[in-house]
């Protein structure tokens, strides 16, 4: 073993590493709004609204991720007409991807909250929107704060998946790195450590609001 | 939007095409029923580990569940491929690449493995959403620990485990995609390979999408039928 590998290489694989977060980040900020609306569908009283949407969340929730990530990075620069960068096309398969599996964390938020406290809001005088915002979201959110922050866990570490396409993100330098210094051992365990301490941290958090969630109720 | 593309479906058929197709849909699903099986013990068996009283045996559970399900399953795959065969003693690692299929026993390990702490979680949770009463009952009755298991606590648990444990089948079956980056070719490896060889996208990746598709409806619609068919009346209530 000869761990001065990863000194010596630490600036690509940080340089990997900040690619693997942006991407993360863009996902989920593009991806939840998206997944909110996409949830007031699949929860719309009209059919030809809640049909679509819930064809769409099944669609994407019984596809692999990195079937998704084929079908993006061929059809996107089919519709466009030109190419797209490597970033580009993947980013757009996973916030596609990842906001079904929003849809379903923020309906099942959104309906954990009791009915009859809409009705009561609404005999009270407020408007249904100011119900949502006011009663259901703030309850709702709370609710679903665990579910979401696991869902970004899930989203980091499906970044890894960017790899097949050949975007250097953090697996991907590692890779890179281990084809020209054959040092697969150190590099691949530094990564799988990398991961496990950057998605550890995040499964106490989600752990964290459980408990808080479980106390408050 | 000017979207130039010329239907061509009928290229599915011809060789290699077809080939490719059919040996794709068989690793698809030998692979992860295997892996399936495999998970199901292995889950099985750590869950277990963290019911028991002794402190040894939960920290072992609790930190094989923790490093499977904190590090990307990727990067596990890679460390199967690439790291483990080097950290076998010598002869072990010559006796391990003469292997006829190393990438598919690769990806049986990874993926079983991986899926096994799923499972052990999914128990855990099982048998803890067993009112506590029903131990207590089992126990004032004079049953045994081993009896309090198998005739009460077990038969609940599995009722109530069915649809995580049929959900883990497709979690196994749609991660088995992931197999093809160490070299396995199942179902999407194959229609990687048309859309390489003929830019035909469109009709690849549909062979590849309805194989998943069409898996998960009759997974799920099995899976309610048998919910069904095994529901005690009472315990779970009736959506």
């Amino acid at each position: 073993m000869d761990w001065a590998v990863i000194p010596a290489n630490l600036p690509f694989l940080m340089k990997g590493l900040w690619v693997s977060f942006q991407l993360a980040i863009f996902v989920i900020a593009l991806s939840f709004p998206l997944a909110c609306v996409i949830a007031i569908g699949r929860i719309s009283n009209r059919w030809w609204i809640r049909y679509p949407s819930a064809t769409f969340v099944n669609a994407m929730r019984s596809n692999p991720l990195i079937l998704i990530v084929f079908w993006f990075f061929f059809l996107v620069p089919l519709i466009i007409g030109r190419p797209v960068g490597d970033f580009a096309s993947v980013m757009i398969a996973f916030v596609v991807f990842f906001s079904a599996y929003f849809t379903e964390i923020i309906r099942s938020g959104i309906q954990s909250v009791d009915r009859n406290q809409i009705q009561a809001g609404i005999s009270t005088g407020l408007t249904y929107f100011q119900v949502m915002r006011m009663i259901v979201l703030p309850q709702a959110m709370r609710n679903m704060m665990p579910a979401l922050v696991t869902e970004c866990i899930i989203i980091f570490q499906g970044t890894t998946i960017a790899y097949v396409i050949g975007l250097r993100e953090f697996l991907n330098s590692t890779f890179l790195v281990t084809e020209r210094t054959i040092r697969p051992v150190e590099l691949y365990l530094f990564a799988a450590m990398v991961y496990f301490t950057v998605c550890f941290a995040g499964s106490c958090l989600a752990r964290y609001l459980e408990k808080k969630k479980v106390r408050t109720r | 939007m000017d979207i130039n593309y010329d239907f061509n479906w009928s290229m599915l058929l011809e060789d290699p095409n077809r080939q490719w197709i059919i040996e794709g849909l068989l690793t698809t699903v030998y692979l992860s029923l295997l892996a399936w099986i495999i998970a199901l013990v292995v889950g099985i068996v750590i869950g277990a580990m963290r019911m028991t009283p002794s402190r040894t045996l939960r920290i072992i559970g609790t930190v094989y569940v923790e490093f499977f399900r904190n590090i990307p399953f990727l990067v596990q795959l890679f460390i199967w491929f690439f790291v483990f065969p080097l950290l076998l003693p010598h002869d072990w690692m010559l006796s391990w690449n003469r292997l006829p299929h190393v990438p598919f026993m690769t990806a049986l390990i990874g993926l079983s493995l991986f899926t096994a702490a799923r499972v052990a979680e999914h128990i855990r949770s099982g048998i803890s959403s067993i009112p506590k009463g029903q131990f207590d009952a089992a126990r004032s009755s004079g049953l045994t620990q081993i009896q309090m298991y198998r005739h009460v606590i077990i038969p609940y648990a599995f009722r109530v485990m069915i649809p995580t444990i049929a959900s883990e089948f497709l979690t196994i079956f749609k991660n088995s995609a992931l197999t093809l980056t160490v070299g396995v070719a199942e179902i999407t490896s194959a229609a990687k390979s048309i859309e390489a060889w003929s830019f035909r996208g469109i009709e690849a990746y549909t062979v590849a999408s309805l194989t998943y598709m069409t898996t998960t409806a009759s997974v799920v619609l099995f899976m309610t039928w048998l919910e069904h068919r095994l529901r005690i009346p009472g315990l779970i209530a009736k959506k």
